[in-house]
């Protein structure tokens, strides 16, 4: 007698599940910098017609085929076609690696929350040097945020092949977020489930308040204005309203092929197609469940999330560069009141100019002596500033939440939103993993849920103390950008060819009508059929092309004597290893298809033999 | 008389200036932002203060070093600038036209920094005596760092569920395994009271869409080769 498969409580904990998982960091944190990098308002257009192309297509084929199929990944599609259980290998493959550096996202996450009860914050103020008489020279160079990111969190080395030790701190912070992801993942969706009312709406919760919050900071309005204005060379005024000028320079970024580009992949990596994560929260579902309303829900919540995410960034952001500006005003004034003795007050953020041509004309070559200090301090060069990835996320949030009063409410609030995301991507992450182990009856008999679990928690925070030593964040840095990138393109291709094609859209129209009682309609039919496929292959290209042609890979390493980040290029073993994670993960569909075929030759020879 | 007494007093003046000018031997410039400590709170800066100033460095001297030997006169300050800024030396009483060394007075001003800024209402910012670095002082450490106390409640709950819910389940398996046990003889005896079809309980196929069934979903060969 089989056990029945563990089923979610409610259709609300599916949609909580798939929501947590598909809104996570990058809604946060990558964009917002897409929408300042490409046109802010305009970027919206290509945003949501590629939501319609590709987005909720793919994400309604990826639950339909996980829901009817009642099994993870790799049994998915090996009902689908058993020359296609490569594909769910690849999909548990490209998991694993996700799983591995993800977490140490959670760890830091952890760290930054632990430190944020103190008074000062620890990243507000910078330590003093051995002697007391001034600040950490590394931290005078840079900033202090940036310094206790750098120094204080990762002890980063100079380059990817000094090593250096293991951190314990991040040790121990990595190995209590891998501890609270087995205690949600332990019982399957028991626990799952009530573990996902609290990811997927806390972070709402903490926006609605850092929306209110940021709208209300002085220079918030900046931060939204620059965001909506495009980065193009000012043209000669042609219209005289100046909203309908920025409406056309939005509109020209629309011809840049990059916009396309960058929305099909924000959209297609923010739902998390690809990693079986969809297949397997899918799978647990009862069959009768309306996936269609469901895949259409979610990836709507997602991007509205993320336009919504974007608002409150740019808001902090036009504060903490309002504050920057003003303050590098503030010194520039001290400066110039010290150096010709003048009388305090007499100088002010008004007159700047005009005093400074006085001082100019008045004393030649003092001013002259005077210059290479004085900055020109400009609103637009702070805000241009763009950051994306965990420079936004940890120096850039701490660096405006330092400066708000409360600040470690709003600190403890941010970084509680950082882990429930990050958890709840990390879910979904999971269960990609576990679903098909245990699905497996070879495993599932030996040994019990638990036991699967742990082993699996265990081994990624193993391989995870890899990114907790001095390099560690530059090897996060290889895993982040090249782990999962080209091969979930191959294997969502492979997998809306296969389900079209092979297994047959009409087929699959009438397990649909079984499932939720009516055949999707043509717009559907069409997106899976040509739509989808043919924006996945030009992106495949594009990407590929893009490789091909930057030649060698180089990264960002951070320089401590100038307190700044610089360019360097990859060692060979680390592009060796860069290498292994696309191959490891693509190879599996064909080396899969390789093995199922000549294993069907050698038993048809084998029974051809005995006839 | 009169001739020698502004002989004298133009003496005076050249020995002053002489010992106290912008970048003379063993002189600083203080540097003062009444208006930016004190806001409209701000005093003006006249002869006055100008006085308690002489007298606080005085003092200063005379702790140092522990003699009472320096006198206000002994201060001297010049080119006093709007911003408020001067320059000031230290004369030696005991010697004539000579000044403290620097480095004494610089020791004097750091030891009572404190008791210097408070009678001016200010801070190591806003009165600055430049060429002498303040000893800035660190932050308090606590004993146990904060983040390790938090960090240490969060482990242990989290240790706590996790063993709660591993031993609930180790508690359930043993429950089934007892009950399947009993059910297992009771299956012998009589007809078992959960009803299978094909080894999946009906309670699972009872779905509108009913159970697909893998042999026939997966086959890709619906027709058997010839």
């Amino acid at each position: 007698m089989e056990k029945p498969r563990p089923l979610w409580d409610n259709p609300l904990q599916f949609v909580f599940a798939c929501i947590s998982y598909a809104v996570g960091l990058g809604n946060v944190w990558r964009f917002p910098y897409l929408c300042q990098m490409y046109g802010g308002g305009g970027f919206l257009i290509p945003y949501l017609i590629m939501l319609i192309v590709e987005g909720m297509p793919l994400l309604y084929l990826e639950l339909a085929v996980g829901q009817h199929m009642r099994q993870g990944s790799i049994g998915a599609w090996k009902i689908i076609s058993p020359y296609l259980s490569g594909v769910g290998i690849a999909s548990v493959v490209v998991s694993f690696f996700l799983s591995m550096y993800y977490n140490v996202i959670n760890a830091w996450a952890f760290w930054y929350l632990f430190h944020s009860f103190q008074d000062p914050l620890p990243w507000a103020s910078c330590p003093l040097n051995s002697n007391h008489t001034g600040y950490d020279e590394e931290c005078a160079k840079t900033s202090s945020t940036q310094y206790f990111w750098y120094r204080k969190t990762l002890n980063i080395s100079p380059s990817i092949e000094e090593y250096g030790s293991i951190q314990w701190e991040q040790v121990v912070c990595l190995i209590l977020a891998w501890l609270v992801v087995y205690l949600c993942i332990l019982r399957g969706t028991e626990s799952t489930g009530k573990v996902v009312y609290v990811t997927a709406t806390l972070p709402y919760l903490v926006l609605m308040i850092y929306l209110i919050r940021g709208l209300t900071l002085h220079g918030a309005v900046n931060g939204l204005i620059y965001m909506f204005t495009p980065k193009v060379p000012k043209i000669p005024l042609l219209f005289s309203s100046a909203i309908a000028h920025s409406l056309v320079l939005q509109l020209e970024q629309l011809a840049n092929p990059k916009t396309w580009i960058n929305a099909a992949t924000q959209i297609f990596f923010s739902l998390g197609l690809g990693f079986g994560s969809l297949i397997a929260f899918a799978s647990y579902n009862e069959s009768n469940n309306n996936c269609e309303r469901h895949a259409i829900i979610v990836s709507l919540i997602n991007s509205s999330t993320s336009i919504f995410a974007s608002i409150v960034t740019f808001s902090i952001y036009g504060f903490k560069a309002t504050f920057n500006y003003e303050n590098c005003l503030s010194k520039v004034i001290l400066l110039l009141t010290n150096v010709f003795d003048l009388e305090e007050g007499a100088l002010t953020a008004d007159n700047l100019d005009s005093m400074k041509d006085y001082l100019t004309s008045t004393y030649p070559n003092q001013y002259a002596e005077l210059l290479p200090q004085i900055k020109n301090c400009s609103l637009e060069a702070e805000l241009d500033t763009a950051v994306q990835g965990t420079g936004l996320a940890f120096i850039l949030y701490s660096e405006a939440i330092k400066n708000m009063e409360v600040s470690q409410l709003y600190s403890v609030l941010y970084f509680i939103m950082l882990l429930m995301l990050g958890i709840g991507s990390m879910l979904g992450n999971t269960a990609a993993i576990l679903t098909p182990l245990t699905d497996s009856k070879f495993l599932s008999t030996h040994l019990p849920k638990e036991v699967i679990s742990g082993i699996v928690c265990f081994i990624n925070c193993i391989v995870g103390l890899v990114f907790t030593m001095e390099a560690g964040n530059y090897w996060f840095d290889i895993f982040n950008d090249y782990g999962a990138t080209l091969s979930l393109l191959l294997i969502v291709l492979v997998e809306t060819i296969a389900v079209c094609y092979v297994y047959g859209l009409r087929r699959f129209e009438k397990d649909l009508l079984l499932m939720i009682g009516h055949k999707p309609n043509w717009y559907w039919k069409i997106m899976w059929a040509f739509a989808s496929p043919v924006l996945i292959i030009s992106l495949f290209i594009f990407y590929l092309t893009d490789y091909i042609r930057t030649g060698t890979l180089q990264y960002q390493a951070w320089d401590a004597t100038q307190g700044q980040l610089v360019t360097k290029d990859y060692p060979s073993y680390a592009l060796a290893v860069i290498g292994l994670l696309v191959a490891s993960s693509t190879m599996c569909i064909p080396i899969g298809a390789l093995i199922i075929f000549i294993m069907k030759r050698l038993k048809k020879r084998s029974v051809s033999t005995l006839e | 008389m009169l001739g020698v007494l502004l002989l004298a007093f133009s003496l005076v003046t050249i020995v002053h200036s002489e010992l106290c000018r912008p970048d003379a031997q063993n002189a600083f410039k203080v540097r003062l932002s009444i208006k930016t400590a004190l806001g409209d709170n701000a005093y003006a800066w006249d002869a006055s203060e100008e006085y308690l100033f002489k007298a606080m460095v005085a003092f200063a001297m005379r702790r140092y070093s522990n003699k009472e030997t320096t006198q206000i006169s002994n201060v001297l300050l010049c080119n006093m600038t709007e911003r408020v800024s001067f320059w000031f030396v230290v004369t030696d009483s005991a010697r004539n036209m000579t000044t403290v060394p620097g480095s004494e007075v610089e020791a004097a001003v750091r030891m009572n920094r404190n008791r210097i800024n408070s009678a001016f209402l200010l801070t190591d910012n806003t009165l600055q005596f430049l060429k002498i670095s303040s000893t800035l002082s660190p932050p308090i450490e606590p004993a146990v760092p904060v983040w390790l106390i938090v960090f240490g409640v969060v482990l242990c709950l989290v240790v706590v569920g996790i063993l709660l819910l591993v031993v609930s389940g180790i508690r359930q398996r043993k429950k089934n395994n007892h009950e399947s046990a009993e059910t297992g003889d009771l299956e012998d005896k009589c007809d078992t009271p959960v009803t299978t079809e094909n080894g999946i309980p009906c309670d699972i196929l009872d779905l509108k869409a009913g159970q697909i069934n893998g042999v026939y979903a997966a086959d890709d060969e619906r027709f058997t080769p010839l």
